[in-house]
């Protein structure tokens, strides 16, 4: 199967060569099978199926402690339960239609073909192509370490909504917008015959920055603004109720991401290398640019503020992952803990919408920063893997046009999957729900008893 | 017998317990409470949020004794509890009308 490419490292690795499969998109194809059906390392199967249990450790525990410590207390397990159940469900939808609507064979530029709907046809012997010629991974693990990406990028889009929405509506929100947005553009980016990656150059996304985060930040954004603010914001105080599960969250997280950026290579190689490397630098910049910024701002450097540089140093390092050099990616990185800083606690107070979590401010923010950071931190000039003759103006404007077209599918797609949510479930919990809080209301626990 | 209530700043507990029971007093009550006076409260913020909180945590200890024990009781938390500064707290002297011990029916004096 042609699964995708991630553009980059055809570019980076495999110079003048490579260049002439990203202008024949059907040369990989060719090669493979020119080839006599090659056999699984084990060491990148082992490798891949590590990464893709990083990237279940990023959800949960990672994202649902992250998540649930900046909610207020009576919120906490509302939070946890939506993160924990979004996730489990976008598995389910992904083994049955969203594996084969983003990676199934044939289709269109915009889905791929429904013939391996519930995986039908995949065995133990499936294999995938990864980025270098004759080098496969069982098709299973391919599936899984791409469920996990689904999963938790529904997952991060409840950020801006939390406190609020009606669990039911967050399941069926869930259901539509995987089906309409994620699945599709997850097939523009890294599908074979996708959009962003027919494009000449193609679209440079490392490992899902514009799929995960400029997706999930836009989502969320649209969501919120529909589902309108909590009650009492911004007039009533609500301050994070536990910055020290924010905290463990925070690491869970980055460890975990090394798994999401370094298993995006599909091998145990120096692509993955390049990517680990980089996921601890931009991240480590990121993280003190952030208290660097509140500083200089008069403020006082905070731990909140730590951990939030830290996940928007890796948000922007996602598509740059095995596409920059370790000095471009803490550039990159400190820039986007700058940016970020400025967007939520400057930008989202002005503008007043109420993403509670900052799903939009981070990932969305973080991700267009990323996004076309990548198109410049890729240059040989700058240290990045691209070959001499890169034209970074072209390659930018192909990254503003994946983020432009993204952006839009998402907003459109959102909108469309709340609405459905509201005619089904009503969306909105009760006032005396919401001010009680959701873990009573929704679920009938409460997160501490003592 | 006089009920003495005294709000203090938290980390000056355990030097107020010395004091009042080296000056004699056999028991109190304490609970973790918040309020203001003169002190102002904290600037919190958390990324674009600044929440002013206007209360501040104090330590509030309540305890009853004999009318000639409370002018020693009242020193001993004043002298501890007090660091000079603004928000130091506050002692406040009652009468009590009755005191009974649950365990043994005895009441007033004996009661304490």
């Amino acid at each position: 199967m042609s699964l995708n490419t991630r553009t980059g490292k055809y570019l980076g690795w495999g110079g003048a060569a490579a260049l002439l499969l990203l202008l024949l998109p059907n040369a990989a194809l060719a090669q493979e099978a020119a080839a006599a059906a090659p056999t699984p390392n084990k060491g990148d199967t082992a490798w891949m199926m590590t990464s893709t249990v990083l990237v279940l450790l990023m959800i949960l525990p990672g994202l649902a402690l992250f998540y649930g410590g900046l909610a207020r207390t009576k919120n906490m397990l509302s939070v946890m339960t939506q993160v924990g159940a979004a996730a489990a469900l976008a598995m389910l939808v992904w083994v049955g239609w969203g594996y084969t609507m983003a990676f199934g064979d044939g289709g269109n530029a915009v889905i791929a073909g429904f013939g391996k709907a519930f995986l039908k046809g995949v065995t133990p012997d499936s294999t995938v192509a990864t980025f270098s010629d004759g080098v496969v991974i069982p098709e299973y693990v391919f599936i899984c370490f791409q469920m996990t990406f689904a999963a938790i990028t529904l997952a991060l889009v409840l950020g801006s909504v939390v406190e609020r929405i009606k669990f039911a509506a967050v399941l069926v929100f869930g259901v539509v917008w995987l089906t309409i947005v994620y699945f599709p553009i997850a097939h523009m980016v890294w599908a074979g015959n996708g959009l962003f990656y027919t494009w000449e150059p193609a679209a440079l996304d490392f490992a899902g920055g514009t799929v995960v985060h400029i997706n999930s930040g836009v989502s969320a954004l649209v969501a919120c603004l529909i589902l309108g603010k909590r009650i009492g914001y911004p007039r009533e105080p609500m301050p994070p109720h536990s910055l020290v599960m924010t905290g463990i969250g925070t690491g869970l997280l980055w460890v975990g991401w090394f798994g999401f950026n370094a298993g995006s290579a599909l091998e145990a190689n120096g692509s993955a290398a390049l990517a680990m490397i980089n996921t601890f630098a931009a991240t480590a910049a990121a993280g003190l640019a952030w208290m660097l910024a509140e500083k200089i701002t008069g403020r006082k450097p905070s731990a909140l503020g730590f951990c939030s540089g830290i996940i928007a140093g890796l948000v922007a390092i996602t598509p740059a992952a095995g596409n920059s050099g370790p000095l471009g990616a803490i550039v990159l990185g400190a820039v986007a803990g700058i940016i970020c800083y400025f967007a939520v606690s400057f930008l989202k107070p002005r503008l007043g919408y109420d993403d509670a979590l900052d799903t939009f401010g981070i990932h969305g923010i973080g991700g267009i920063v990323g996004a076309l950071g990548t198109g410049v931190v890729y240059a040989a000039s700058l240290g990045g893997p691209s070959g001499e003759d890169y034209d970074m103006g072209g390659q930018l404007v192909v990254q503003a046009l994946t983020v432009g077209t993204t952006i839009i599918w998402a907003a459109v797609g959102t909108a469309i999957a709340i609405f459905v949510a509201k005619l089904l479930t009503g969306l909105r919990v009760k006032e005396e729900v919401e001010r009680e809080g959701l873990d009573l209301g929704e679920h009938g626990e409460r997160a501490y008893n003592h | 017998m006089k009920l003495i209530i005294a709000i203090i700043k938290p980390f000056k507990l355990e030097e107020v317990r010395d004091a009042l029971a080296a000056s004699g007093v056999q028991g109190m009550t304490i609970s973790e409470v918040r309020g203001f006076g003169r002190q102002k409260g904290q600037t919190e913020i958390y990324r674009g949020a600044e929440y002013t909180t206007s209360f501040v945590p104090k330590v509030r200890i309540e305890l009853v004794v004999p009318e000639g024990q409370a002018a020693a009781a009242v020193e001993a938390i004043q002298s501890t509890a007090s660091t000079g500064t603004i928000g130091d707290g506050k002692i406040f002297v009652l009468d009590v009308a009755q005191a009974i011990r649950i365990r043994t029916g005895e009441l007033n004096d004996d009661a304490i």
